[in-house]
């Protein structure tokens, strides 16, 4: 199995602690997520590690009998150790205050730090499950559920053990996971994980269920938003997503493993001690241990080995392993730090050993712009809201996260389309297809295409000498207006002279870019035309005659000019008075042309009352 | 040709108006036959065919000696038209040394004279000589697009070939003319293309695409929808001719098979076959036969560089069509073709709805559903834009004007005073009866609207005209 493969995989940087053995006991604090290392009950030192500290607490402490638990309060003030079954002690002296209290018969009970939840397992069976939810010193009782057990149950003892049930935060919402073992009474095909939805309030409810497909011993952990299913038979791991389109029977769906099953990437324990100095090679380390035990969400401690793991999912395998292209990005836009693959996921359908179908080039652009739309729209109403209320601006205003599953334009542009339309390889049709499908994509979710996409389709339309595809896209305006684009145009016409109309169109329509207008028909020569132009929009009192006199002193066109001289003639008569120029017009050299060429007496008289 | 009396405009009761009519129509080569005694072999073409061979001769050597002459004056540009009392005869050499020669007559009034005989009046000043050159000019394009060049011709089969080819595609050709009803439109050639929103065009664009994915042999594309171009893979060139024949010839044909099948989906008893309303226009007619002949029209584009003969497929889709084209060298099967029905039919179905909800959409936002008040003739030359509300349906046989004939005449002669500037300008004309006629030129563009309003002045037929460009025209730049 190629490297490439494994798509799980122990983090790089474990928590290592000294191994449990008969004088030091280990214990892991799902809160905090601290490792404890008791020696000798304490006496000869206590050494607690956490997966972001790099600083070690240690300390010691009276070794009273053996320790059952130990755990720190948050930001570790006060330590509690339990030697009894029915006795807690804080080594400091501290008040404990009874809140409430609740009259239930409880099997076992289960806490979830993250969200605050703890769950009792109540009734015979144990399969009642009573939720309570603590928030600023309150608890609240949550309505209780019941696990459905996999067949009936032949005593009365019970029958739902904690081993079976976990509970983590999914895409923002709390389940309780129930490992629900292959019954030989049922024709299941294997064991299953069944989600149950826990809400904050209403009912508890029976949502989804992942099928194993095989028998044996599994363990649970939540990465990223999946669920991953260790297997230690065979010593594989399957992971789960319950985003992902799985078969819907109206109240619960079925999901599949996303991959094949693949073990955790082989792992090698660092040996001890300084680089230079160890000569040996680092240790296989043993994966899918019996000695391994896992917590949520994603934490897996080898206590015979000292280790503890932060399980992570590597997104670059999966990319080859499911080849549906429209479901991988279903997947990948879910993960936390996806850009990279997603990016590498769109180039490489681009290029032409791995060419994609456009239909299913057109679904990924659309999956991504559908991303790109949402955090758009967050992004306006937030600002939206900003405007609004910037005085009774709330605490709830918050500033929606931009994720790595937001693919810009800019994104897509730099790292994927631009040297896309660099190869040379390249069927032209292809390349000109692939950028009218994402420009095709941007419009449906009415996302406003950027120039340079646009600046983009016409180099490579021109490039390709096809400028009647080019002056088809502009007549129906599938290249947004703009004045970099109207530029752009002009700059063609020696190549395809229709791009000169194109051009004066588009000015026309941004209405903003009249000045620019007349320069371009000056620079024509089409003096009059120039001069009707800003006439009929209202701006002659403002242009400068000079500018004018110039152009049609150019054409060498007599008349021409005589023309355009009168029309300012007319101009400084109707504003001031007197047909004459003023000083600051600095038109004297084309009155002493006027008057070389048509005389003196051709002059305006100034009319006299 | 039916000497059907147009009515229009005939004061008396004993007049009669004969429409101009095509009286002969030839091609020659002077090379075939420069020495005396084979001037016969110079003629590639001869209609009509029945015309003894001496008269064919001296014909021919008329318009040869015209042209020569006339080369004296303007070696570039030798004569285009010859004038005469009866009739007009107009030249083209469209390749070198080739020559198409078409003789019109002029129209006729025949009037009873007080002794009661019929007296002919030829009306020497009404065909306008752009207009039939245009015509003449079109004939060619047209033989080419279905033939290739004259040149290639030779080159595959000598002047016997040629000849072949040149009666078999004439022969038809000729009796589709109609030239009582050309007019200002046969100068322009232009297309027609179908107002559509961006989006829509975009899921259009994607469409083609795709298909061209599909059906990889497919070299070129052209959408059109109710008969107006939405897209074209070819050359503008090719496109103005395929365009012509589609909307002329092609498209006409099937109109009423299409009215009659509306209401039966076709093929639903295709198993397996999703239902949609797709059929070819051009090959097979039924897919389930397996007899069914696979035959499509050879057509021939690029023919000044690439020179490339490609089979056309035109297929259907309630009113969008497309046309595939594909390398002449590929035989299509008839499993081709069930393919492209397959993978096509049922897109394409979809699209034509959507392009049809989309289009009333719009209609409704615009409010251009209303009867559009100004009658007027939009023309671009830059990308054969051609946009008419005088014309009301441009069927095989006639061209329905709602106007009158000599208004489309003015038409025609303030397009002639254009050509002969480069500038811009406009000109306004009072017509006989209460019409203004206004005709614009600016940069590339052509615009002739006529106004038809009792009393109006200058200024207030300006006026109007400024209104007109204001709301239909306010996103290109035409000046005022």
């Amino acid at each position: 199995m190629g490297e490439e493969d494994y798509y799980l995989e122990l983090c790089e940087r474990p928590v290592h602690f000294e191994k449990a053995n008969p004088v030091n006991c280990v214990f892991f604090d799902e809160a905090n997520k601290q490792v404890f290392a008791v020696r000798s009950g304490g006496a000869t030192g206590v050494v607690v590690k956490g997966p972001d500290d790099r600083n070690p607490i240690s300390f010691r402490m009276e070794d009273k009998g053996e320790v059952k638990c130990i755990k720190f309060s948050l930001e570790n003030k006060i330590l509690a150790v339990q030697r009894t079954s029915k006795t807690v002690v804080l080594p400091e002296k501290r008040n404990l205050k009874l809140l409430k209290s609740q009259n239930i018969n409880v099997n076992w009970y289960m806490y979830c730090p993250e969200s605050a939840v703890i769950l009792l397992s109540t009734t015979v069976l144990g399969n009642v499950l009573q939720p309570f939810y603590f928030r600023a010193g309150t608890m609240s009782k949550l309505p209780k559920f019941e696990i459905e057990l996999p067949a009936a149950p032949k005593s009365t003892k019970l029958s739902l053990s904690e081993r079976d049930i976990a509970m983590a935060t999914i895409y923002g919402q709390l389940y309780v996971l129930f490992l629900r073992h292959h019954s030989r009474t049922s024709n299941s095909t294997g064991a299953e994980v069944v989600l149950y939805h826990l809400p904050r309030e209403g009912a508890c409810k029976k949502t989804h269920i992942l099928k194993l497909n095989r028998t044996g011993k599994f363990a649970l952990n939540v990465v990223d938003n999946l669920v991953v299913v260790h297997h230690q038979d065979t010593e594989t791991s399957v992971i789960f997503d319950i985003k992902l389109r799985g078969e819907f029977d109206g109240t619960i769906t079925l999901h599949h493993p996303v991959l094949p099953a693949r073990s955790i990437q082989p792992y090698q324990i660092p040996v001890a001690g300084p680089a230079p100095v160890t000569s040996q090679s680092p240790i296989p380390c043993k994966l899918y241990s019996s000695s391994w035990i896992v917590f949520q969400p994603d934490i897996i401690i080898s206590a015979s080995q000292g280790y503890l793991w932060n399980l992570q999912v590597k997104l670059q395998p999966i990319v080859n392993l499911l080849p549906d292209k429209g479901r991988l990005m279903d997947f990948l836009l879910q993960r936390r730090e996806c850009k990279t693959v997603v990016l590498s996921v769109c180039s490489q359908m681009l290029t032409e050993s791995d060419r994609a179908t456009l239909p299913v080039i057109a679904t990924v652009f659309d999956k991504l712009n559908q991303e790109y739309k949402k955090y758009l729209d967050a992004e306006q109403s937030y600002t939206l809201a900003l405007e609004a209320g910037q005085s009774r601006s709330g605490p709830f205003l918050r500033r929606p996260a931009r994720t790595q599953a937001v693919v810009d334009q800019s994104d897509m542009y730099t790292h994927v389309l631009s040297a896309f339309a660099e190869k040379k390889e390249m069927p032209q049709k292809f390349m000109i297809a692939v950028l009218m499908e994402y420009i095709r994509s941007l419009n449906q979710f009415q996302i406003t295409v950027q120039h340079y996409l646009h600046e983009l389709v016409i180099k490579t339309l021109v490039q390709h000498n096809l400028f009647y595809t080019l002056h088809q896209f502009l007549q129906y305006h599938v290249l947004s207006d703009s004045k970099p684009l109207a530029c752009l145009l002009l700059s063609l016409e020696s190549f395809y002279p229709p791009a000169h109309q194109l051009s004066l169109d588009m000015l026309k329509r941004l209405s903003t870019a009249n000045d620019e207008i007349v320069e371009v028909l000056l620079s024509k020569h089409q003096v009059l035309a120039a001069l009707r132009f800003i006439r009929g929009i209202g701006g002659h009192d403002n242009i400068s005659a000079r500018k004018f006199l110039d152009a049609a002193k150019q054409t060498e066109d007599h008349m021409l000019f005589y023309t355009i001289f009168r029309f300012f003639e007319q101009r400084n008569q109707r504003l001031r008075g007197n047909p004459s120029f003023t000083p600051g017009e600095h038109c004297e050299e084309h009155v002493a042309f006027f008057k070389q060429v048509f005389g003196d007496q051709a002059l305006m008289r100034p009319t006299t009352f | 040709m039916a000497a059907a009396a147009a009515g229009a405009g005939a004061g008396a009761a004993q007049e009669k108006q004969f429409p101009p009519a095509l009286l002969s129509f030839f091609i020659y080569n002077p090379r075939f036959g420069p020495r005396e005694g084979e001037e016969e072999n110079k003629i590639l073409f001869y209609y009509p065919n029945e015309v003894e061979k001496n008269e064919k001769i001296r014909n021919v050597g008329l318009c040869e000696a015209i042209v020569q002459f006339t080369r004296t004056f303007s070696p570039s540009k030798p004569a285009k038209s010859l004038h005469t009392q009866k009739n007009r005869q107009f030249f083209n050499e469209p390749e070198e040394n080739f020559w198409m020669v078409m003789v019109v007559r002029n129209p006729i009034i025949e009037k009873q004279s007080k002794d009661g005989k019929p007296v002919v009046e030829y009306q020497e000043e009404e065909l306008l000589d752009k207009v039939y050159s245009s015509v003449l000019q079109q004939c060619y394009s047209m033989y080419k697009l279905f033939n290739g060049t004259f040149l290639r011709a030779m080159e595959d089969g000598g002047v016997k070939l040629l000849k072949e080819r040149l009666e078999k595609f004439f022969h038809r050709y000729l009796q589709t003319l109609h030239l009582q009803s050309c007019d200002l439109l046969d100068i322009f050639g232009g297309i027609s293309f179908f107002p559509l929103d961006k989006m829509t065009y975009l899921k259009i664009q994607s469409f083609i695409n795709r298909m061209e994915e599909s059906l990889s042999i497919v070299k070129y594309t052209a959408f059109l929808y109710n008969d107006q171009l939405i897209w074209s893979g070819l050359e503008q060139d090719d496109m103005r001719i395929l365009y012509k024949y589609l909307t002329t010839s092609l498209f006409p044909r099937h109109i009423e098979p299409e009215l009659a099948g509306r209401d039966s989906p076709i093929r639903a008893e295709m198993p397996g076959n999703l239902q949609h309303y797709g059929r070819f226009l051009t090959g097979p007619l039924n897919l389930n036969d397996p007899e069914a002949k696979c035959r499509f029209p050879k057509i021939f584009v690029n023919t000044d560089d690439t020179y490339e003969a490609l089979h056309l497929i035109v297929y259907k889709a309630m009113s969008a069509a497309v046309c595939f084209m594909i390398d002449a060298s590929i035989q299509p099967t008839l499993d081709f073709c069930r393919r492209l029905d397959s993978i096509v039919g049922p897109q394409l179905t979809v699209l034509a709805s959507d392009i049809c909800e989309q289009f009333n959409i719009n209609k409704r936002i615009s409010g251009s559903e209303k009867e559009p008040q100004f009658k007027f003739i939009y023309f671009n030359h830059m990308n054969l834009a051609e946009k008419s509300t005088i014309h009301m349906r441009k069927t095989p046989s006639v061209s329905l004007t709602s106007v009158h004939p000599d208004l489309m005449k003015i038409l025609g002669d303030i397009n002639s005073d254009f050509t002969r500037v480069d500038e811009d300008e406009e000109i306004i004309v009072k017509a006989m009866s209460d019409y203004w006629v206004v005709g614009k030129k600016s940069d590339q563009r052509e615009l002739y609207v006529i106004l038809n309003q009792k009393n109006a002045n200058l200024i207030e037929v300006n006026e109007e005209v400024k209104k007109l460009c204001a709301t239909q025209f306010n996103n290109i730049f035409f000046l005022d």
